[in-house]
Parts: C-alpha cells; sequence; structure tokens
C-alpha cells in the first residue's frame, strides 16, 4: 500500500469510528438466541447488520435480506465507501457477536445476494457453519475511493497464474529460481488455473481466484470469481461444492473420517444447506459477502494462486489436541 | 588369490547388488576386478559426462541396465541454460552399435528425443524398463515407438517430464499380445488419453502394480481401473474438480476398498474434497502420499498417517507476501514430526521456522534421511528470537545419524556448517543458499562431511580460498555447484590447472565465448555460475558457447 493509501485509509477510519462509535453502541446489544434476524439499515449509508441465532432452522428468511438489497441499490457507491472504511466498526459488533450463536439463511439464487456467517464457529455445535476467506488487496482504501481505477493488485492475481514459469511479479520474490520449486511443477499449476478459467465474455481477462473454506473441512476450494456472474450464481456454486461434501461425510464413516471430524461437525452435517458467506479484508475484519456491487467485488480481491497445502495454525491446534 | 573357479565367484557377486560394493569389489584384484566388470549387469552413471558410452561398454560388456543423469539439480531451478547439455542419444546410438543387451534405461535431467527413442525401441529387444525422471525433447510420437516395437516392455515411467503431446493414439500402439506391463506412468503429459486403449491395456496387464494417470483421466475411468487392477500398490490419480454423484462416488469407493495393496498414492491435482475422503479407508496403510500437485489440501490432517514415510509440502502460494492464516510454518511440521514416526524423507517448504521446533522435530523424527526445508523468505531468522536456525539444523544433523541429504533455508551463519561438518557423517548432498559468512563455512563441510558427495551453494559468501583449499576433496565427489558466490574466474583457473581431472564449467548466459581472451584483470572478475564435476574423459564437445569449460 503506498503511501497515500496508508493515510486515507487512516482518515478514513477515524472519521467513521466517530461517527460509528455512537451509533452502533445501540445495535451491539444483541439479544442471544433470538430466532428472527434483524437488518439494520443505518441512515447515511452506514449499513450494519445484525443477525441472531436460529438454533435449527432450515427456512430461508428472504425479507431480511431483501431490505439489503434495496438499499445496495442506491447507494452502492455510499455502501461500498463505508462498509469498506469501517474496518473498526465492524470488528467491534463482530466481537459482541461472537458471544452469540447467530447464523444466517441463504437464499439459493438471488441477485445481489446479502447473506453473512460468522467467522468463529467454535461452540456452536448445533449448525453448519461456513467461512469464506477472501484476500483484500493492499490498496482497500483506493478502491472506496475512486471506483474506476483498477489496481495492480487484479494483475497481480493474474501474473501470478500466467507468469508461474518466469520469475514471480512479487517484490520479495524477484530472485532467479527461489522459491526453489520445479519449473514443470509451477508450469503444470499455471495449467491447472488456466483450465478451470471459465470465459464469460466479461472484460479483464484471466482467472481471479480466492481461497474458500467451510469450517469443519478439511479442504479449501479455490474458485475463480471470473466465471461468476453476480452473487446468486456464486453462492450457489459455493452450496453444491459444499452440500455434497456434506453429504459424503455422512456416508463416508471410514475411521479415518472419523478422525477428520469431530462427532459434533457430523450432526452439524445435517442441517445442510444453512450457511452464510462472508470474507475476511485486510484488516481481518469479517465482511459481508454482498455489500459491495458484483463488478466492484471483482476488483477488490485479491487474486490467489492456491499451491500445493496450506495449513491454517488454527485448525492445527485443534486437531493437536484430537489427536 | 583365487582358489574357487571364476563361475563360482561370479555367482557369489551376484548377491552383491550395490553399486558402491560391487565397485569396491572390483578393486580387490585384477581378477576380481575382470570378474566383476565382466559380470556387472547394472550401471549408475551420477554425471553422464563423467564418462562417455564407449569407455562404459567396453568396460561393461554384459550391461542390461544404465541409469544416466544429466543436468545438475539446479536446473530443476531455471538456473542452468536450456541447452547446456545432457544429450542421451549419442549414448543410444553407442550402445546399439556395440549390440548391448540393453533391458533397462532410466535417466534424469536428459534431453531426450524422438529419434533416440525409436531407435531405443528397434535397438534392443529385450528392452523392459523406460523410466524418464524430468527429461525432456520429445513426444507421444517418441512413446508410441517405445509402445509399439518393444515388445517385453514392462515399466514406461515418465515422472514430470515435458512432453510434447501431440494428442495422439499412442497407448493404442501397445500390441494387443503386450501382458507383461507392471508399471505405467504417464501423469505428466498434458493431452488426453484413449481411455478405451488403457482400459483395455490394464485389463490385459495382471501383473500391474503400478498405475499414474494423467489429469485428463475422468473419475469414472479410474473407478473402473482400479476395478480391474486391484492388486495396485501405486495409484496417481487424475484431477476431478466436480463433485461426483452418489452413484459414481459410492462405486469408487468399492473399488478403493477392494486395492488393499495400495501403499502409495499420489496426483490429486484440483480435487474435489468428496473424492479425497473415498480414499480414506485405505489411508492408513500408505507409506507414501505425494499430494505436493493437490491445491487445496490443508495440511493438518496429514498428521494423522502414521505408516507415512515421505511428505512433500509445497508452498500455497508462491508469490504470496502478506501473512495470511493459511501460511504454512513450523506449527504443521512439529506436528507431522510427532503424528508420523516413520517418517523419513521431507521436503517442506514455509514462512517461518523457529530453532525450537526444528529440535522438537529432531526429537522427534531421528530417522531422517531426507531432510529439506525452505524457508519462503531467504536469510529469516527464528522468528520468535530473531536468532539464526543454526541450532535447529544443529539439532537435526545431531539426531538423525542416517541422514544422507539436507537442504538448509532460513538466517544461518557459518556455525551451522561446523555443525554440518561435526555431525553429518553419512551427508552425500546438501544444497545452500542464502547462507554462512564466510570461506569457513564452506571449509567446515568440505573438511568434514567425508561422504560428501552433491554440494549445491547459490547465493553465498564462499570464495576461492574455500574453493582451493583442498582440490583433491573433489575426487570423492561428484559435482560441487556454486552460483552467485564469491568465486572468482582466477580463482577457477587456478583449480582448473591444478585438478585436470576436473572439468570446471563456467556458466556465463549472454556472454559471448571470448572468456579466455581478456586480460589479467579479468580473473578478479566473479563467476555467477561455476558447475565442477570430475571426470576421465576430460571436456565434452557438446557444450553450448554460454558455457566455457577451463
Amino acid at each position: 500500500m503506498s503511501l497515500i493509501d496508508r493515510l486515507l485509509l487512516r482518515e478514513l477510519r477515524s472519521i467513521l469510528q466517530m461517527l460509528s462509535e455512537e451509533e452502533l453502541q445501540s445495535n451491539v446489544s444483541v439479544a442471544s438466541s433470538s430466532p428472527t434476524s434483524n437488518c439494520i439499515s443505518k441512515g447515511g449509508g452506514l449499513k450494519v447488520h445484525n443477525y441472531f441465532g436460529l438454533s435449527d432452522s432450515s427456512s430461508v428468511e428472504s425479507s431480511t435480506l431483501s431490505c439489503g438489497e434495496d438499499d445496495k441499490g442506491t447507494i452502492s457507491l455510499k455502501a461500498t465507501e463505508l462498509t469498506l472504511g469501517l474496518p473498526g466498526s465492524q470488528s467491534h459488533a463482530r466481537e459482541t457477536k461472537l458471544d452469540e450463536k447467530p447464523f444466517f439463511p441463504l437464499l439459493p439464487s438471488k441477485d445481489e445476494i446479502c447473506s453473512s456467517s460468522h467467522k468463529n464457529k467454535r461452540g456452536f455445535s448445533d449448525t453448519v457453519y461456513t467461512e469464506k476467506n477472501w484476500m483484500f488487496p493492499e490498496a482497500v482504501a483506493n478502491q472506496s475511493v475512486v471506483k474506476k481505477e483498477v489496481t495492480t493488485n487484479i494483475p497481480k492475481g493474474q501474473l501470478s497464474t500466467t507468469n508461474n514459469s518466469s520469475s514471480p511479479p512479487a517484490a520479495k520474490a524477484q530472485i532467479v529460481g527461489w522459491p526453489p520449486v520445479r519449473s514443470y511443477r509451477k508450469n503444470t499449476l499455471a495449467t491447472t488455473c488456466k483450465n478451470s478459467d471459465e470465459v464469460d465474455g466479461k472484460p479483464g481477462s484471466g482467472v481471479l481466484f480466492v481461497k474458500v473454506s467451510m469450517d469443519g473441512a478439511p479442504y479449501l476450494r479455490k474458485v475463480d470469481l471470473r466465471s461468476y456472474g453476480n452473487y446468486g450464481e456464486l453462492s450457489s456454486a459455493l452450496e453444491k461444492m459444499f452440500t455434497t461434501f456434506t453429504l459424503g461425510q455422512c456416508g463416508s464413516n471410514g475411521a479415518a473420517g472419523k478422525d477428520m471430524l469431530s462427532e459434533t461437525k457430523l450432526k452439524d452435517l445435517l442441517n445442510a444447506k444453512d450457511y452464510v458467506l462472508t470474507y475476511e479484508d485486510k484488516d481481518g475484519d469479517w465482511m459481508l459477502v454482498g455489500d459491495v456491487p458484483w463488478e466492484y467485488k471483482l476488483k477488490i480481491m485479491k487474486g490467489v494462486d492456491a499451491i500445493g497445502l496450506a495449513a491454517a495454525p488454527r485448525r492445527m491446534e485443534k486437531s493437536k489436541i484430537r489427536a | 588369490m583365487n582358489y574357487f573357479p571364476d563361475e563360482v565367484i561370479e555367482h557369489i557377486f551376484d548377491f552383491i547388488a550395490s553399486h558402491k560394493d560391487r565397485n569396491s569389489i572390483s578393486l580387490v584384484s585384477k581378477s576380481w576386478h575382470k570378474i566383476e566388470r565382466c559380470s556387472r549387469k547394472r550401471v549408475f552413471i551420477g554425471n553422464c559426462y563423467a564418462i562417455n558410452p564407449e569407455r562404459l561398454i567396453q568396460r561393461f560388456p554384459s550391461l542390461r541396465s544404465l541409469t544416466l543423469k544429466g543436468k545438475p539439480h539446479f536446473a530443476d531451478f531455471n538456473l542452468v541454460p536450456h541447452e547446456w547439455g545432457g544429450f542421451v542419444h549419442p549414448w543410444i546410438v553407442a550402445l546399439a552399435k556395440a549390440r548391448v543387451g540393453l533391458e533397462e534405461l532410466r535417466l534424469k535431467r536428459m534431453v531426450v528425443s524422438d529419434e533416440s527413442l525409436e531407435l531405443l525401441s528397434r535397438s534392443f529387444s529385450s528392452f523392459k524398463s523406460l523410466v524418464l525422471v524430468s527429461c525432456e525433447g520429445f513426444t507421444t510420437d517418441g512413446l508410441a515407438s517405445v509402445a509399439a516395437n518393444c515388445r517385453h516392455l514392462r515399466e514406461l515411467d515418465l515422472q514430470e517430464n515435458e512432453i510434447d503431446d501431440h494428442r495422439g493414439q499412442w497407448l493404442n500402439c501397445f500390441p494387443e499380445s503386450s501382458t507383461a506391463l507392471t508399471s505405467l506412468n504417464f501423469s505428466c503429459l498434458k493431452g488426453e488419453t484413449n481411455l478405451a486403449a488403457l482400459e483395455r491395456l490394464v485389463a490385459r496387464s495382471p501383473n500391474l502394480e503400478s498405475l499414474k494417470v494423467n489429469r485428463a483421466v475422468p473419475l469414472d475411468a479410474l473407478t473402473r481401473l482400479m476395478s480391474c487392477a486391484p492388486q495396485l500398490v501405486d495409484l496417481g490419480v487424475g484431477s476431478y474438480e466436480n463433485e461426483p454423484d452418489q452413484e459414481s462416488f459410492m462405486k469408487l469407493m468399492a473399488a478403493i476398498k477392494k486395492c488393499t495393496e495400495l501403499r502409495s498414492l499420489s496426483g490429486f491435482s484440483e480435487v474435489a474434497p468428496l473424492c479425497l475422503t473415498a480414499f480414506y479407508p485405505i489411508c492408513q496403510n500408505l507409506t507414501s502420499l505425494n499430494l505436493s500437485y493437490a491445491a487445496e489440501i490443508q495440511g493438518n490432517h496429514l498428521i494423522s498417517y502414521f505408516e507415512l514415510q515421505e511428505l512433500r509440502v509445497f508452498p500455497s502460494d508462491l508469490h504470496d507476501e502478506e501473512d495470511n492464516d493459511t501460511a504454512v510454518t513450523e506449527i504443521g511440521l512439529v506436528a507431522i514430526s510427532a503424528g508420523c514416526p516413520k517418517l523419513h524423507s521431507i521436503l517442506y517448504f514455509c514462512k517461518q521456522m523457529t530453532n525450537a521446533a526444528l529440535i522438537t522435530v529432531a526429537k522427534n523424527c531421528p530417522n531422517f534421511i531426507r531432510f529439506r526445508l525452505c524457508i519462503l523468505e531467504p536469510n529469516k531468522p527464528d522468528h520468535t528470537t530473531s536468532q539464526s536456525l543454526d541450532e535447529g539444523f544443529g539439532a537435526i544433523v545431531q539426531a538423525c545419524k542416517g541422514l544422507r541429504r539436507l537442504s538448509v533455508s532460513g538466517l544461518l551463519t557459518d556455525k551451522v556448517f561446523l555443525y554440518i561438518g561435526m555431525y553429518a557423517e553419512q551427508l552425500e548432498m546438501l544444497s545452500i543458499a542464502f547462507a554462512g559468512d564466510t570461506d569457513k563455512g564452506m571449509l567446515y563441510v568440505l573438511n568434514g562431511c567425508k561422504k560428501m558427495r552433491k554440494l549445491e551453494i547459490r547465493d553465498s559468501p564462499f570464495g576461492n580460498a574455500a574453493l582451493l583449499a583442498d582440490v583433491d576433496k573433489y575426487r570423492t565427489m561428484r559435482s560441487l555447484w556454486m552460483s552467485s558466490c564469491e568465486v572468482t574466474l582466477g580463482g577457477c583457473k587456478r583449480l582448473a590447472r591444478n585438478a585436470p581431472w576436473l572439468n570446471v564449467e563456467i556458466i556465463n548466459e549472454n556472454e559471448n565465448n571470448d572468456v579466455m581472451e581478456r586480460n589479467e584483470e579479468d580473473e578478479r572478475e566473479k563467476v555467477d555460475r561455476l558447475y565442477l564435476y570430475r571426470t576421465v574423459v576430460g571436456a565434452r564437445k557438446d557444450a553450448p558457447p554460454c558455457v566455457t569449460i577451463l
């Protein structure tokens, strides 16, 4: 992130911090285990969503989400600005949410869908949770202010898939032959990414991969955002990916399978179909998928070229206890 | 003195398989030398330029199996020019001309052409086994001629080669009468294969133990293949992005369950999670698991593979600059070492490491034979103490008494090399990058590691003093690679003068070969890449312009 970006972001944060501190105080008192979902829109384009837990419901509440959509349509730009620029306030709200047991219904096919999930699934043993990890590029602040300027982060995402055989573009890794991964392997994986790139006739070629993980699943999935036209397509595709996985889990109860998932989570998977989407922005804050119009979302996502194994330290500890 | 007739001695020698031992036998006496060389069937040549084919055939007329290695290891990382060398064709020509009864050819990092493969397939009527690892220069047409003409082919193993896939029908070229196949690996081919031909081939090969298919073989085909080959020991699967439907999944599970001998799994590029879970029932028997192409598997689920002996963990994102939760760290390595006590070979890329973790790993797994750790950022210290990783690696070499291969990384001083020289008595291959402070580091290794065969160093401050300190050491080593170090042209010239039995190659891309005509001052110029190796046949004739042999 350039110096200017950093200053800008800092400015935005302090302004919005002041704004949000008063407004969010009231929202933060979330009732526990309330079966309803609330979508609270604040004036001034400041959108805060509070969600409450549904213990075993599989119903989908569309009414909640539609309010989000309307708002989104009219204040798209502003929502972009402020939502992106609200790292402090959102996480504040989220931290209190952590004590609750929220989970959110998903609308399988609606345009501009607004759904969210909770990141921290520990202790929520009776529901299915998904968390989608999105990578934010450094220049988040850039995007919030100037929508048309696609930053170099997207080309970097492309570069990482197309230029795998040559020196990587990242400043740190411009050493020839470093890291010592065989060019055969890099080429193969570049081919992998290219092969799964669906041509949609969209402007901006290349792939824009993000890692998507469902909590409780031992595998991340890699998703090419460019192959989806809107949130609806994305969420239905993700649903397909993970639902069959959960069915499969019920089916395969080999000894190794049991090792992979705890008993409680197996039960959870029976409540499939209820999951929500969030992404983690640069500041580690969990943002609602759907706040940002789809076109912007594509622009602000960092391309991730997932290669090889990725071990999350958090999960590492969990499984250490189990083993 | 020999009290036995030669035939008896020869029979005794038959029980001695290892190359090292047979080489030792041949030094005992003239008569043993003769008996040994005439009965020698398998020859391993670690550097194809150390000897030429004519001398090989002269010494070993009964040759049946030949292993050749060409380019230096760092060629894998684009440090060696493409046209450097390692051509197999002269070898095949010479062997064919001498009517050697060649049955097996194993090549690594060599340049192979379709013409060579065609000649090979026509010249050796008993040819049984072709293994090509990291080779290049040929197409599926070459494979077709091998399939068609080698009537007794048992093994066709293609590992990570760059093959031009003409999408022809090379699998069809196996004659219907060929039923002897024990190993088929075409995982590196990029194109579609003729599935019907493949299935027929597998069905008529009851001895098939190892099958590694490429990405283009779909799941249902794999299921059918496994069903007709439940005796498989080694399986490489393709790429299965899409979730299978329930029925396909059940069929896959059933087929897998029948493969009770399965010990080794690989492939899995772009694997859908469901497909991987289908393999769980047999995973506890696995001794080898290569998920290095699988993009989306989290490492923490490997730690329960008790039988696991070999593991490779590759970086999930080569261009990842930011910290992110999914980065591979020392925690994973420790967990793996705790959960897999039989682990003896590991290649592990990670973002960060600590001395404490390495010490723990050394305690948990003292059986390492190969330990390769690559911390992605050069010179990165222990992230908790900001110290160098000397102690961590020192613990590894001290505990792992059988360590034969080691790659070090992170912030390292001369001290780690002192440890290596002191403790790594069995070490044969050492890879150093961005490490060390002074020539002493390299000297510790050269003086201490008696069994050192291959030493490869890049971007480290070792210079002429270390290079020239003990020239005779290079007689006992296969090769030395130094790139972006402190050695100068003058130092290399001096070495070449003192050791005429060495080929001292200077690789300078983008330079003409007027190196020798420069004046004295250029002797102080640093050499970009140096590759030296012992040889009995002098300077090679096929070097490209960018390579100067001093």
